[in-house]
């Protein structure tokens, strides 16, 4: 099952040579496995288990993440900007399913 | 008499600076298992994270570690562990001279009071360390179903 609900914060634009913060946040889970329904029977593990963002092409942030991640997986990192271009951001869940968002980063000269 | 007690707490100053990083025999098994026998320096990784969380099931933290991020000099991999969780390692995280800054926030469910860890590698293979103490009251993994 594909994400539903992805939510990207890139800043409008960012000077070059910058480092600029993006922050991301999306809609699932995270189910631990460790949880039980109230028929006393085990919720299966759920969670997303990969994370990756590129800009123009070069990784900038890898994340792996375990069930010890909260649902709703919020991350804050940073980039160094250094001219316009895309961002491609990419989750895996453990399924192997992909979710995959762009963004374009502005850049301007200072 | 002044400038001798002076001089004895500058040397206890020193001498604790220079203890081996104290750590629980848990942490020292989770980290053994990721790192082996390698050391661990003490410094440049700060672990930002609340004194007291009334839910383990979304905790906020921020890990940041002092590097210039150049491609000479930069961090290539951040894990942050919860040794009392049932799976210790909570994250593990790859940045790049491209990071710009090596700064990451998150939120993640703690099992139980405890002490969190930090480990960052260096692009040189140096590994550095930094740990948080945090009072859960309500643990994650007894959350309520909805």
């Amino acid at each position: 099952m594909a994400l539903i609900n992805t939510r990207i914060s890139v800043p409008r634009q960012a000077r070059a040579n910058t480092v600029v913060e993006i922050k991301t946040l999306v809609s699932h889970p995270m189910e631990s496995g460790y949880r039980y329904d109230y028929m006393g029977e085990p919720i299966p593990r759920n969670i997303l288990t990969r994370f990756t963002c590129e800009y123009l092409g070069q990784r900038v942030l890898e994340a792996e993440f375990g069930p010890g991640i909260a649902a709703n997986p919020f991350m804050a990192f940073n980039l160094l900007a250094t001219s316009t271009g895309e961002l491609l951001f990419t989750w895996t869940d453990q399924h192997g399913e992909v979710t995959t968002e762009t963004r374009t980063l502005q850049v301007v000269d200072p | 008499m002044q400038r001798r007690a002076l001089i004895s707490y500058a040397a206890g100053g020193l001498l604790i600076g220079l203890l081996p990083l104290h750590l629980s025999a848990a942490a020292k098994l989770t980290l053994a298992t990721v790192y082996g026998d390698a050391e661990f320096n003490t410094g440049r990784v700060h672990l930002q994270l609340p004194a007291l969380a009334e839910n383990g099931s979304s905790v906020p933290l921020t890990i940041s570690v002092d590097s210039p991020m150049t491609e000479a000099d930069h961090v290539s991999e951040i894990r942050l562990f919860a040794d009392k969780n049932p799976v210790p390692q909570l994250a593990r995280y790859r940045l790049f001279a491209a990071s710009g800054k090596a700064s990451i926030s998150t939120r993640v469910r703690l099992s139980d009071s405890q002490v969190i860890t930090a480990v960052a590698r260096m692009n040189d293979n140096s590994l550095w360390v930094a740990r948080g103490e945090i009072v859960v009251t309500l643990a994650a993994c007894i959350e309520p179903l909805l």
